[in-house]
């Protein structure tokens, strides 16, 4: 299972089994939105800002 | 030997939806790509690239994004669930209440004016309280509740001075005492294949915004109204969101062309996503053939 460091506030988050890239995880210590960037090596980053014509 | 299918998948964030779609697509066995759309690109003269893909499911968070890769792609004659027409249909408010009007489905009362003064003059005659939405938008933003004149002067000016040109289309909405709750109902093709209230003490009911599910039963006239609905948007894989009024019955409030479910699909035990990526299967053999 691949740890990653939270780039708000530093805390270790370690990516799930079937996590995929693109989705998005939340923070467990600071609560922001990160995107999981890539899975090898693992990375994130700040999820992007919702927009006002997202939806569904 | 009979050709292998090719599907894309056209999706801004990885949501449980998306990965029940890839799973849905794995499990059957279907080639596919996953496509980013921050990461693809369109030449208009070049649709080769494109033309490998016997269906694109279009999943975009973005209205703008998604509307316009489906009218490239439709332009270069390649499938897409939904069509272009069907989430331009469903993406733009008024063009849905437009086409509810015109095939005569009941719907909320609505009026439009282009500047906070007409706005202003048709909201008055509407009646207060009464609902301000934008023509785009989802998950419940930006809605507002207008109870009396002194607040729709504040939003009217707001809208005018703070929002952009499309904010400048005053869409303003019979605001409809409902119970608690609205009914979301979840359309393939010409099946009603679930629905479920979504319950909130607040007056907006979204999931999206805390709403709670509760599963509903398909009466037939749930079901009667919801096909015409879809069928009125052009048809697909539609969300229909139904308000219950209690002297005028069901009245279809929106449609949504790229629907969430991680909240129904659990609920209602009825593999959402399968059934989509059976209906695209289905609708690109039809076409092969």
């Amino acid at each position: 299972m691949s740890t990653i460091s939270c780039p708000e506030c530093a805390a270790e988050i370690t990516l799930e089994a079937g996590t995929e890239a693109g989705e998005i995880i939340v923070c467990p210590d600071c609560g922001v939105d990160l995107e999981v960037t890539s899975l090898e090596p693992a990375a994130v980053q700040l999820a992007p800002m919702e927009q006002e014509d997202w939806g569904e | 030997m009979q050709r292998r299918l090719k599907i894309g998948v056209l999706y801004s964030r990885v949501r449980v939806e998306e990965k029940w779609i890839f799973n849905a697509l794995e499990k059957r066995g279907i080639d596919f790509d996953r496509l980013d759309d921050r990461a693809v690109h369109f030449d208009l003269e070049n649709a080769e690239p494109w033309k490998q893909y016997d269906a694109v499911i279009e999943r975009s968070i973005s209205y703008t994004s998604g509307l316009y890769a489906l009218r490239i792609l439709n332009g270069f004659d390649v499938l897409t669930i939904n069509s272009a027409a069907v989430a331009e249909a469903c993406g733009d408010k008024l063009t849905t209440s437009t086409l509810l009007t015109k095939a005569g489905l009941p719907q909320p009362r609505n009026v439009v004016a282009f500047t906070p003064e007409s706005a202003l003059e048709a909201l008055e005659e509407l009646g207060y309280p009464a609902v301000v939405k934008p023509v785009v938008g989802s998950w419940g933003r930006l809605l507002a509740k207008v109870n009396d004149r002194d607040a729709a002067e504040a939003i009217f000016e707001h809208k005018a001075t703070l929002g952009s040109t499309q904010h400048q289309v005053f869409y303003i909405q019979e605001y409809i005492d409902k119970p608690g709750r609205d009914i979301r109902a979840i359309v393939i093709g010409d099946h009603v294949l679930t629905a479920m209230y979504r319950k909130s003490e607040h007056w907006i009911t979204n999931t999206a915004r805390g709403g709670e599910g509760e599963l509903c039963p398909i009466t037939t006239e749930i079901e009667s109204i919801c096909l015409n609905a879809a069928k009125a948007m052009g048809g697909g894989v539609l969300a229909i969101d139904l308000i219950e009024h209690s002297e005028r019955g069901y009245l279809i409030n929106e449609v949504n062309h790229t629907m969430e479910f991680h909240t129904m699909q659990p609920l209602s035990g009825v593999d959402i996503a399968g059934e989509l990526v059976d209906y695209a299967v289905g609708l690109t053999k039809e076409r092969i053939s």
